[in-house]
């Protein structure tokens, strides 16, 4: 590694800024968010009308549900529903 | 979770489920994936967020087909690059139908600078907590001395020199250090 000076480090903290915070939790939100994935999806396959409610309005019917709609189980449910 | 924990070893505390080694390896990466799709590859927020969701959520995958904990750096750039590149070539088969305007175009020189500052981001969790927030709030958050000196407590007239002693101390880090061996060149399954 290059010898630094006080401007290259400057520079260098200053070239990563924090990403936003949102972003941030929804990330660490993967593994919640996917454990309930899992069961959305058993309780869609077993229950068609749970099923169809979810792809005529994903927010509204996991809000009803009791579940907090979060960016990564929202993104995950879309794609499993996308073909349906 | 303390800084000093390596990456590493929270990869090989996410295998074995620990949310909360999850988080601290999402927090330590977060800069590194936000950086390289908004500097690297030039990329607006809207866009950038879903890459920056969709770099985690494959790492959240496919933690178990990473070879070394060690690798978890360049790994973690690979997927993001790849990402970006499905995005760019996405946006432009929306656009266009010519194929030579398919190429991705990413700043490597962006993208050097940013794997040199994670290594100097790295050194800084080796500083007093002190210094660590102070060079974070002045570069990387761009606040002002008065917003530094409200949240820290401090008289404003004190922080410059803060900062240089803390520039100072990250330097010797730094210096201290044994040279990392260059990764973003090797070879890694993604």
């Amino acid at each position: 590694m290059s010898a630094f000076n006080e401007d290259r480090l400057a520079e260098l903290i200053g070239a990563l800024p924090p990403a936003p915070e949102a972003w941030v939790q929804a990330a660490q939100e993967l593994p919640v968010a996917r454990s309930q994935f899992d069961g959305i999806v058993a309780r869609a396959e077993a229950d068609a009308e749970f099923r169809r409610a979810l792809i005529a309005d994903l927010e509204a019917t996991l809000a009803q549900e009791g579940y907090e709609p979060q960016r990564p189980l929202l993104d995950a449910l879309r794609r499993r529903f996308a073909d349906s | 979770m303390s800084e000093t924990v390596s990456a590493a070893q929270l990869v090989a505390r996410c295998r074995d489920g620990d949310q909360e080694a999850w988080a601290a390896l999402v927090e330590r990466f977060s800069r590194y994936v936000y950086a390289i799709a908004t500097q690297g590859f030039r990329f607006r927020e809207h866009d950038a967020e879903d890459i920056f969701q969709e770099v985690f959520a494959k790492v959240y995958e496919r933690l178990d087909s990473l070879r070394s904990d060690e690798a978890i750096q360049p790994w973690i750039a690979q997927l993001t690059r790849r990402v970006c590149v499905d995005r760019l070539r996405a946006g432009s088969r929306e656009e266009t139908t010519d194929e030579t305007e398919l190429a991705a175009d990413p700043d490597e020189d962006a993208i050097a600078r940013i794997d040199e500052a994670l290594d100097v981001h790295d050194a800084m969790a080796g500083l007093p907590e002190n210094c660590r927030e102070i060079l974070d709030r002045f570069f990387a958050r761009d606040e002002t001395y008065r917003t530094i000196g409200e949240a820290l407590e401090l008289p404003a007239g004190t922080i410059a020199s803060r900062i240089s002693r803390c520039l100072v101390k990250l330097r010797d880090e730094l210096e201290g250090r044994k040279p990392v061996p260059a990764q973003s060149g090797g070879q890694v399954s993604v």
